[in-house]
């Protein structure tokens, strides 16, 4: 009798755990460094949080595989004048919760985007009016016309106002002020994927939502996100079977990965451009010792540029997965050519001389300011920066901190120095130039100033003549690079390591996405 | 002055200690090795191949090569090269000081800290040694490693970033040593109970020598042996310690590292092939542990002072 | 009283270090704004009416908003609080009973050549830092046999106010490489102490006296000696929990095992005063605990310590 019941027990026990792993079956396992910061939509502009609510959130329109802009919840769109855009909805979308979604929905996201304690009230700011035409319809106003409103929509995600509404996050969890709300750690949205655990930093479960309205082109039950901060940790748990894809493998892990025959490895170039800036308009730089400002002038500039063997950092740094650059945007943004791109040669006598020149014949000192958790790599490239202006006699400080602290540092204007990196979402040069070289520019931290530069912005806003905004961008370019205003270094490739049965379409911007995702048992 | 020299030297070959040093080739191992280490790191800028923090000896293109038994290794790299071109010997050795200098540093810190408390604790008694016992009985319930993080938590929160570099290796010293203050009081107490009741004390006490000298200059040798090995025993803790502070990231800065930091830096290359940069600085690590935690065990053994 | 000072320290370190506000809003906030949390958070009353209020919200266990995550500390602790508590009692158990078994096998077999090696292995225990061994462990199990996982808890239960890895297959794997890391430092410790102990003892005249009885060995070591033996081991336990839950911190580290350690290695990275608060007035009261029932436990075992404990009070 006694043993019977011990069968018993055992048996279940086994059949639990049969249960429960047949259960994970179809079940991406997907990590990266951090996790999303909050499940609030409007809440964070920021890389891993949008990743996660591009899962669960759908936008009116939004970039496809290829990076082109197409319909999504809404199927059409015109434009009946220069600033009035009139949007038609699909009308078989539901939320998770299987309300419908509709025009109202639209306008109170939209509205709750432009809340104060929104992330992307700057990027809709042009937005003057929003408002339902009828059930399906919502038109869209413009303080100017807007070329890129598109651009600007395809980011602001839909949610259920009445959920919202229920739950009090009618405006956005003001992050900021360290405020906690129901939509921090809960969404409704309409997308493929539906938020069924979520413990941050730990563990969040996506299920595959079987009322989606598009056409399924995926095989997954759930998604398991399971950030690890560690490198080696995660790469350990990708090489033991225990993760599926990891979306920021290290570069120097990559032929591990690939040699093990049940991996793979996926890279692309990144719309990001790594670069260094010097501070050009201090009298007297923070971190110096000579009392003016070297950078001041151009040989100084030129001579630091000279002095960079950027093919070494490619390969022994990055290991090849880098492409130097000449210009901060890379191949496929307008206003970018192959010949802007290409590099001063790499020339450390002709940096010792220029350095001479300029009147500093035996180097000074300086802080290079570097983020350590941002960019692929980023200490050991300002390691190797330190190392290759010692070469000609600066004598350099490295000051690697968390991405957090260095970011708010340099909007605080502490850097005489600093390595920074810029993407280009809307794939138009116009956006490097407003927030990197337009006089008192927000991230204009070198405090680069030319007239003509700051007409020529002017041209590429309001100019729609194509040709002769062209010429405007292809002029501004040409000024930046010969004034050297930045010091240009690569533009960053980034590769996701995977399970050779798991298929996760690579995208530029790094964003994953699940629903053209495939696993093969 | 020769004759004196002869009779220390005689006194040493007398001596219990020696004799049983010589007997024991774990002692004699460990030492031989811990004085190489010392000499190495504190004599660094003449032992060391190169200097991997002068940045225009390095160079980038000769970054991560193999030591130099192996295939593409090079044989001015004994022990390769790191990510960024620095030799691995010399920027152990380099490491290998800063480890030391914290754990000496604390270590003293911790011994004089402790002597002194359980000295006066033990000698003047009362209610202030009630107060000294209760306080070395709350700390040893703290465990060592949580102590070093709250210390410099705090101290990261009152300091600012650009002090906090520089003052960095003073926190740490501050936070290890800290920690190991109890054991020294303890024994120091327990040692000088046992001495105080002696008749020379007794004795000085009456011909009035002052306390202080007493002390010092009475109890304070017959002390020395117990808390020489307490000592031992701390200096592996205190290294430890401090390079899995450094480990953790809140340790000494990176642009200083010490052993724990190069294996931290080097951890990243752990799946890459790139083996020898995490691999020689933590064998380098366990090894001075190792033969400083043998001499420790062997002087226990020898002085064999009642230490639990 | 030691939890008042634990108290007050932590109320400190919340409102002393560091300027909270500058931690918490972006670099675009403007002055106004700043005041206004200012006056929210109430950070502009009299320092004791601040700690009067710390103090009580610490009792309902509201220990404010953690600047990095900007989720409750209180909730952020209760969360983990099961992760480590589950690793520091295997790590607990693995690090006693083997520790005990090979402690008094090393007593009693002093000169014998297994002896010898497990002495040697568990002095350079001592010497190797936990996380080498994690790494050795990650690298050996995980990576290269591809045995046992190497991060993270597994699937977990959630009971509700528990969530557990031990009722998972996948949980009961992920527990074996951090729990036997965490042990094997004090693991050393208790060999250690037992086997001096274990000496000790048999040399002890009530020893001799069963020797010359004629009981048979066995008995003898198994019976009258380890029962001895095992006093101090039982203080040991008590710090040891203590010294398990410190250690967590490294172990948590390395495994990225989802625990109180982590989040606060993390919250001292980045200076995250509530966290850090929070998790010190817990281990305080877990040691304040541990200590007051070791107390309790020594009191009730060896009736010389009740003697001797009488006599000084009295």
């Amino acid at each position: 009798m006694k043993t019977k019941s011990l069968y018993r027990v055992l048996l279940t026990l086994l059949l639990a755990f049969w249960v429960s792993s047949a259960w994970a079956a179809n079940t991406i396992k997907w990590s990266m460094q951090g996790d999303s910061l909050t499940l609030d939509p409007h809440a964070q502009n920021e890389g891993p949080t949008t990743m996660v609510s591009r899962q669960i959130y759908e936008a009116l329109v939004t970039r496809g595989l290829d990076m082109s802009i197409g319909p999504q919840l809404a199927t059409d769109w015109k434009a009946t004048n220069p600033t009035t855009w009139v949007f038609n909805l699909r009308k078989d979308v539901t939320f998770h919760n299987g309300d419908k979604m509709t025009s109202e929905d639209v306008v109170f996201s939209l509205l709750r985007a432009q809340q104060p304690s929104s992330d992307f009230k700057e990027y809709i700011s042009t937005i003057t009016s929003v408002k339902a035409l009828d059930e399906y319809t919502v038109e869209i106003q413009t303080k100017d016309p807007n070329p890129i409103l598109l651009n600007q929509l395809s980011n602001i995600f839909v949610m259920s106002k009445k959920w919202a509404t229920e739950n009090f996050v009618i405006v956005p969890q003001n992050w900021d002020a360290g405020q906690e709300t129901f939509s921090a750690n809960n969404a409704m949205g309409t997308g493929p994927f539906k938020i069924t655990l979520r413990e941050p930093n730990t563990k969040t479960v996506f299920k595959k939502n079987k009322k989606w309205w598009g056409e399924v082109q995926h095989n997954l039950d759930e998604i398991h996100l399971l950030p690890i901060a560690n490198a080696s940790t995660r790469v350990a748990a990708l090489l033991s079977g225990e993760l599926d894809i990891v979306t920021d493998a290290p570069v120097q892990d990559l032929d591990r990965i690939r040699s093990s025959g049940d991996h793979k490895v996926l890279s692309i170039e990144q719309m990001r451009t790594i670069f260094l800036g010097m501070d050009q308009a201090a009298d007297k730089l923070r971190s110096g010792n000579t009392g003016d400002n070297p950078f001041k002038k151009k040989e100084v500039r030129q001579a630091f540029y000279q002095a960079i063997d950027i093919e070494a950092i490619k390969e022994k740094v990055m290991r090849g997965l880098s492409s130097p650059a000449g210009i901060i945007t890379f191949p496929g943004v307008t206003g970018y050519t192959k010949e802007l791109d290409e590099r001063l040669p790499y020339d450390v006598a002709a940096a010792k001389k220029l350095l001479a020149d300029a009147g500093y014949p035996d180097g000074f000192d300086i802080e290079l300011r570097c983020p350590n958790d941002r960019y692929v790599n980023d200490e050991a490239i300002c390691t190797a920066v330190v190392g290759m202006l010692g070469k000609i006699g600066v004598n350099v400080s490295l000051n690697a901190q968390t991405k957090s602290k260095h970011f708010k540092e340099l909007k605080d204007n502490q850097g005489d120095f600093y390595m920074l990196g810029w993407g280009v979402p809307t794939l138009d040069s116009h956006y490097v130039f407003h927030y990197l070289y337009e006089t008192e520019a927000s991230w204009n931290k070198v405090n680069f100033s030319n007239a003509e530069v700051d007409a020529a912005v002017r041209v590429m806003e309001g100019e729609v003549d194509l040709e002769k905004r062209n010429a405007a961008i292809a002029k501004a370019w040409k000024i930046v690079k010969d004034d050297i205003a930045y010091l240009p270094l690569h533009h960053q490739v980034i590769s996701w390591a995977s399970k050779r049965s798991v298929d996760v379409p690579i995208r530029p911007n790094n964003e994953p996405l699940f629903r053209f995702s495939n696993k093969r048992y | 002055m020769d004759s004196q020299r002869l009779t220390l030297l005689s006194r040493i070959k007398d001596s219990d200690i020696y004799f049983s040093f010589i007997k024991s080739p774990t002692a004699i191992v460990s030492s031989v090795i811990l004085v190489i280490i010392f000499f190495c790191s504190f004599f660094v800028e003449f032992v060391a191949p190169f200097n991997p923090f002068d940045p225009s000896s390095l160079s980038l293109m000769e970054a991560f090569t193999p030591p130099s038994w192996s295939e593409k290794g090079m044989a001015k790299y004994i022990l390769g090269t790191d990510g960024q071109g620095r030799d691995m010997l010399s920027t152990i050795l380099y490491g290998s000081r800063i480890s030391l200098i914290v754990g000496f540093s604390a270590i003293l810190f911790s011994l004089l800290l402790g002597v002194t408390l359980g000295l006066t604790a033990g000698y003047f008694g009362g209610k202030y040694e009630m107060i000294v016992m209760r306080l070395t009985d709350v700390q040893l319930t703290v465990p060592s490693i949580l102590m070093a993080l709250l210390v410099d938590g705090i101290a990261r929160g009152i300091i600012s970033r650009e002090l906090h570099d520089e003052m960095a290796i003073y926190v740490l010293i501050f936070a290890i040593g800290i920690s190991e203050w109890p054991q020294f009081a303890r024994v120091s107490r327990a040692a000088t109970l046992v001495e105080k009741n002696k008749d020379y004390v007794s004795a000085s006490t009456i011909i009035g020598v002052s306390n202080i000298l007493i002390m010092f200059k009475h109890i304070l040798p017959n002390i020395m042996r117990p808390v020489l090995v307490i000592g031992t025993i701390g200096l592996a803790l205190a290294i430890i310690a401090e390079s899995t502070l450094s480990f953790l990231g809140v340790g000494v800065p990176p642009t200083t590292p010490s052993l724990g930091t190069l294996i931290r830096i080097g951890n990243d290359f752990l799946f890459s092939g790139e083996w020898w940069i995490t691999f020689f600085p933590a064998i380098f690590l366990v090894l001075l542990a190792f033969s400083i935690n043998l001499l420790g065990d062997w002087m226990r053994d020898t002085l064999n002072p009642k230490l639990n | 009283m030691v939890m008042i000072v634990v108290a007050f320290v932590s109320f400190s370190l919340f409102n002393f270090v560091g300027d909270p506000i500058n931690n918490m809003v972006g670099e675009e906030t403007s002055d106004e704004e700043r005041d206004q949390i200012r006056e929210d958070l109430g950070l502009n009353d009299a320092v004791h009416v601040q700690f009067l209020r710390f103090t009580g919200n610490a009792l309902k266990g509201n220990f404010g908003i953690s600047y990095q995550l900007r989720r409750p500390v209180s909730e952020l602790i209760a969360e983990r609080l099961p992760a480590t508590l589950e690793l520091v009692i295997i790590s607990a158990i693995i690090a006693l009973v083997s520790g005990t078994l090979l402690g008094v096998y090393t007593g009693i077999n002093r000169k014998g050549f297994l002896s010898d090696v497990i002495l040697a292995i568990s002095l350079l225990g001592v010497s190797l830092p936990t996380f080498v061994i994690g790494i050795l462990f990650i690298y050996l199990f995980a990576v290269i046999l591809g045995v046992l996982p190497s991060f993270g808890r597994g699937e977990v239960v959630d009971l509700g106010f528990w969530s557990t890895g031990f009722l998972t297959l996948s949980g009961l794997k992920a527990i074996i490489l951090p729990s036997v890391t965490l042990s094997l430092f004090q693991m050393t410790y208790i060999i250690r102490l037992v086997r001096a102990e274990m000496m000790e003892i048999l040399q002890t005249d009530y020893i001799k006296f069963a020797r010359a009885r004629g009981i048979n060995e066995k008995s003898i070591h198994y019976k009258h000696a380890l029962k001895n033996g095992l006093i101090p081991v039982i203080t040991i336990a008590g710090i040891n929990i203590g010294t398990l839950i410190a250690f967590s911190i490294i172990t948590e580290t390395v495994f990225q095992w989802p625990g109180m350690g982590f989040l606060f290695i993390q919250a001292v990275k980045f200076v995250d005063i509530p966290i850090m608060s929070a998790y010190l007035v817990f281990i305080a009261f877990v040691f304040v605990m541990i200590n007051f029932i070791v107390d309790i436990l020594y009191y009730f075992i060896d009736p010389r310590i009740r003697v001797k404990s009488e006599a000084v009070s009295g």
